[in-house]
């Protein structure tokens, strides 16, 4: 018989088949039980983009293994370990959607967890839903996620792009009506997906406001040129749909130009550490922006307990963190909060049951919220962070002013 | 080829749906294989018309309702017109300027499907979610099986052509055009022409592999069709082997499975891993796995004597 | 017209930034022949060291020529060590072993350094020069240190007998043995230069796009284009190549709208490449049959 690669191939790949249906053993058998959960353990799985262009959020996903360790260390949920499988993506949805099929098909995860990215998650979407797999706390701010009565598995975290578009609209309307608006816009769902809001809150009245646009891809090496085109338009008020790395070139840009417009930054791109210090903090002096929690550079939250337990934990579980990064401040409350789903649920430790204790989360105020802020679900209502207060940089911190916004109206 | 049929129901859905979308690699890589091993036309925006495939397939399933094994050919015949169409103006072009051209539309690509006065059929930067085609009732499969034996019926019908171009006239001119262009031209070979045709053709093979790939993953989005898509595909044909039909299978596999083998073995730095096999696989194999297999094979054949 | 003055002047800073890694490229091709897609990652390795270095209390000349010095020996390691046990391999084996580099050390970068963006400093004052607003110090003077490094490299290959060695070993490998040139090393001292202006170009980057190790990626398009717009055996063509582009995207974004910039880039190139094949200044080879 002549030898063939082919045959060799097949050959390898089915004694991987046997090797896994061998280990892959399926969930105990225990009423109380879904897939992934057990007397020890509980099993959550995520992708993450820890290549590509969005690798920057990849600390999301260390930061978050990290604290469930820290979990463990004090005895777990009761009594059982979280076991959290983080996959890279490269921000790729094919890759994705690979790597969470394996998540609920080959690790038979309970529920997936901070899935990272909207392209990702716009992939999977129908998937998980149909395979009835808890989808939680997606760490993008897309507002198809709160979709109960056509995606009843999937439960996003980040307050909603659009809905923070349509505050910053509405904030313009009441305090500077005769705007002359330009926007800076990444080309993609998130950057789209917060023009809307800003649209939709300035409404067929204000549409006349805007009288400039740019977009840039996330493949572009500055922004330098698109602020020109901007400024050259003569516009007064500046809003600043970009992420971190191109946040900061605006900023740097806008002011080396000379170009002084209210400028109106997204939540994305507003960290101190990892945006206006790199760009300048003198120049980003008057900047406005959304926030829903507490910024670890901002010296208001310097003796803060929750911030101080933040940085031991920052210090002892994950030293290769930045501590300057606001992204971690962010992981650290969707880990808490998935703590909180996962103890509700006792000992009953079924998707459903999963599900309906997501969908059930009452006033959860999480210290390191802004304050007067917390969470809320109700099975008709799947939007978690609904809060925000604007804040505007005084030149060393985000001072917040007026009340925290709800953004349910 | 029986233990390939077979593999279907021995092995868990995840896993039947990995090897489907090896298989579907495997298609785009002959044809890209077709282009650059063959023909010596190196391109670095085949991922375009990977793209181009998965769209139109999209679009047909999504808007139109076109049941989804008509769009297959429907994908093929869009980007064999597109790539004899790039074909043209690609003839004045040689080695390095003309894998500048192609990396140039691998790169253009995810801008040109955002573009917004196409928004309403391509649906932008938030893509189009697809239907997963149902395996019918009577064959009493899983829809990942069903799938599984769609991609390799096509992948098979593929390959047939392809062993058929390649052995015919149209390969014995193209390898002639890779080796020897001027004495091509002076044996009366249409370079010209030739060289579109191939060009039409290898599109035609990774489009119709794009239609595949988007209904098995039910999904297309302008990122997903980055530039790193078509340098996997220039790395695939080098590693399976160049102007080698067996090449685009282990090529496929390799682009299919190493990265997540890589993801394994180092969670901190998992693409050095693969960067470190890449060089591995081209100091030991030079030629190829498919080149290593035929060493092996000829050597095997020498001790046998 | 004010504003197509800045724009102007705006893609003549970015196109600043490519015709410095285009020179790199080119130098690599004068040298062997090939194309080097790891340049970008090379240069933004050595940008980091420099970046360490400064963290660790250097002055930032004393960085400077230190990384420059550092980029030259890794990059005659790498000829050395990673690319000559395949130089005789088919060409397109030589490019899967340059993208296995990309990926490694866009890899390792990412993982010893973390992605967070991080500023870099530049050596040349806030002020703009004569205070007007059109382009920074900064642009001006890397345009500047991109033209003497330019300079430097053509005053090596034309009146330097290194110089000569290096395009004969590069042309003519089995003549040049024959007259003694020991073509080895030739191309590790190729691949050594042009990581030095690699990290040349890459410290005169990271303050204007903040440096991360995806910082390049964006980059290596617009230089690669620039280089053979010029035509990949010219430096002086390639620079040039570097401008145009950078002006021209910038130019075209300004007017056509900025959700097309890679779209025309690509349609430019390629009708560009149509009219001129071997580049705007590029030789015009003509082998005998």
């Amino acid at each position: 018989m002549k030898w063939s690669p082919n045959r060799c191939a097949a050959r390898v790949a089915g004694w991987v088949a046997v090797a896994l249906s061998v280990v892959v053993a399926p969930a105990l058998a225990q009423r109380k039980y879904g897939p992934g959960a057990s007397d020890t353990e509980i099993k959550l799985g995520q992708t993450m983009p820890y290549s590509g262009p969005a690798s920057a959020y990849g600390t999301i996903g260390k930061l978050e293994q990290a604290y469930f360790r820290m979990v463990n260390d004090s005895g777990g949920i009761n009594g059982r370990k979280i076991n959290l499988i983080s996959l890279d993506d490269g921000y790729s949805p094919p890759k994705a959607v690979e790597q969470v099929r394996k998540l609920v098909e080959q690790d038979e995860v309970l529920a997936l967890f901070q899935t990272l990215g909207t392209p990702s998650n716009s992939a999977i979407h129908k998937y998980v839903n149909a395979k009835k797999v808890p989808h939680l706390l997606l760490a993008t701010g897309a507002t198809k996620w709160a979709d109960p009565k056509n995606f009843p598995w999937t439960l996003g975290f980040n307050l909603s792009y659009q809905a923070e578009g349509v505050i910053y609209a509405k904030y313009l309307l009441k305090e500077k009506p005769n705007a002359k608006v330009a926007i800076l816009y990444q080309n993609d769902d998130y950057g789209k997906d917060l023009l809307k809001g800003v649209k939709d809150g300035l409404g067929a009245k204000g549409a006349g406001m805007i009288i400039a646009e740019a977009t840039y891809e996330v493949t572009d090496p500055t922004v330098d040129s698109q602020i020109l085109t901007l400024q050259a338009s003569g516009a007064d008020t500046f809003i600043d749909i970009t992420t971190p790395k191109f946040a900061a070139q605006a900023i740097r840009k806008a002011y080396d130009s000379g170009w002084k417009p209210l400028h109106i930054v997204n939540n994305v791109g507003a960290s101190v550490g990892s945006v206006l210090a790199p760009a300048g903090l003198d120049k980003s002096v008057g900047l406005l922006t959304l926030q829903y929690y507490k910024d670890p550079n901002d010296p208001q939250w310097k003796d803060d307990p929750a911030m101080l337990e933040w940085r031991a934990f920052m210090g002892r579980y994950y030293r290769e963190g930045d501590p300057k990064d606001a992204s971690n401040v962010y992981a650290y409350l969707a880990a808490q909060t998935m703590v909180q789903i996962l103890k509700q649920c006792g000992n009953d430790l079924t998707r459903e049951n999963v599900m309906k204790q997501a969908a059930n989360i009452k006033n959860l105020k999480l210290p390191l919220l802004l304050t007067g802020m917390s969470l809320n679900t109700s099975p008709t209502d799947f939007a978690l962070v609904k809060q925000g207060q604007l804040a505007r940089f005084t030149g060393t911190q985000w001072q917040g002013f007026g009340e925290v916004i709800s953004t349910s109206d | 080829m029986a233990i390939a049929c077979a593999l279907p129901f021995v092995l868990s859905n995840y896993r039947v749906f990995q090897l489907t979308l090896a298989l579907v690699y495997a298609i785009a890589l002959l044809g890209l294989n077709m282009l650059t091993g063959y023909n010596g036309q190196i391109s670095l925006g085949h991922g375009a018309f990977y793209a181009t495939g998965a769209y139109v397939a999209a679009i047909l399933m999504d808007r139109f309702g076109v049941p989804y094994w008509l769009t297959v050919p429907a994908a093929g015949a869009v980007c064999l017109l597109a790539g004899f169409l790039f074909g043209l103006p690609a003839l004045r072009l040689e080695g390095l300027y003309l894998a500048l051209a192609t990396y140039a539309l691998g790169v253009a690509m995810p801008q040109i499907l955002k573009y917004r006065h196409i928004e309403g059929w391509t649906g932008g930067a938030q893509g189009i979610v697809i239907a997963k085609p149902e395996a019918p009732a009577w064959s009493g499969l899983s829809q990942d099986q069903w799938l599984y034996f769609v991609v390799l019926l096509c992948a098979l019908g593929m390959f047939a052509i392809g062993w058929n171009l390649l052995r015919g006239r149209m390969g014995r001119a193209m390898v002639a055009i890779r080796d020897q262009p001027i004495a091509a031209e002076a044996m009366g070979v249409n370079t010209a022409m030739v060289k579109s045709m191939t060009f039409g053709v290898s599109a035609m093979f990774t489009g119709v592999s794009g239609a595949l790939g988007a209904i098995v993953v039910q999904f297309v989005a302008p990122d997903s069709f980055s530039i790193l898509l078509s340098i996997s595909l220039v790395v695939g044909i080098v590693i399976g082997g160049l102007a080698s039909i067996q090449g685009a299978i282990y090529g496929a596999l390799f682009i299919q499975f190493v990265p997540n083998l890589a993801d394994q073995i180092s969670k901190a730095a998992p693409w050095a891993i693969y960067g470190v096999f890449l060089i591995a696989f081209m100091y030991v194999m030079p030629t190829g796995v498919a080149g290593l297999v035929r060493l092996v094979c000829v050597r095997l054949g020498r001790w046998r004597r | 017209m004010n504003a197509l003055l800045h724009q102007m002047f705006s893609g003549l800073a970015s196109g600043g930034i490519y015709a410095s890694v285009a020179l790199a490229l080119v130098m690599i091709y004068q040298a062997t022949h090939l194309v080097n897609f790891a340049q970008g990652e090379l240069a933004m390795f050595s940008t980091y060291i420099s970046w360490s270095l400064m963290q660790a209390g250097l002055p930032y000349w004393g960085a400077f020529f230190i990384t420059v010095a550092a980029a030259f020996v890794i990059g005659v390691l790498i000829e050395r060590v990673i690319v000559q046990p395949v130089e005789n391999a088919p060409i397109l084996s030589v490019v899967i072993v340059f993208i296995g580099l990309l990926v490694i050390l866009n890899s390792l970068a990412g993982w010893i350094f973390s992605y967070t963006i991080k500023p870099f400093p530049s050596p040349f004052p806030e002020r703009p020069l004569f205070g007007n607003s059109y382009v920074s110090s900064h642009e001006l003077g890397s345009i500047g240190i991109t033209l003497i490094v330019l300079a430097l490299v053509f005053v090596f290959f034309r009146f330097t007998p290194l110089g000569l060695a290096m395009r004969a070993a590069a042309q003519n490998p089995a003549s040049s043995r024959l007259v003694g040139i020991r073509v080895g090393w030739m191309l590790a001292l190729g691949w050594g230069l042009a990581a030095a202006i690699g990290a040349i170009a890459g410290i005169m980057v990271a303050p204007a796009v903040f440096l991360e190790p995806n910082m390049m990626a964006g980059i290596l398009l617009y230089a690669f284009a620039g280089a053979l717009l010029g035509g990949i055996d010219s430096p002086g063509g390639a620079v040039l190549g570097g401008f145009i582009v950078g002006v021209l995207e910038n130019v075209v974004g300004a007017i056509l709208g900025t959700d097309i910039r890679l779209t025309v880039a690509l349609v430019l190139i390629i009708g560009v490449l149509v009219v001129r094949p071997s580049g705007l200044f590029g030789k015009v080879r003509v082998t005998r049959v």
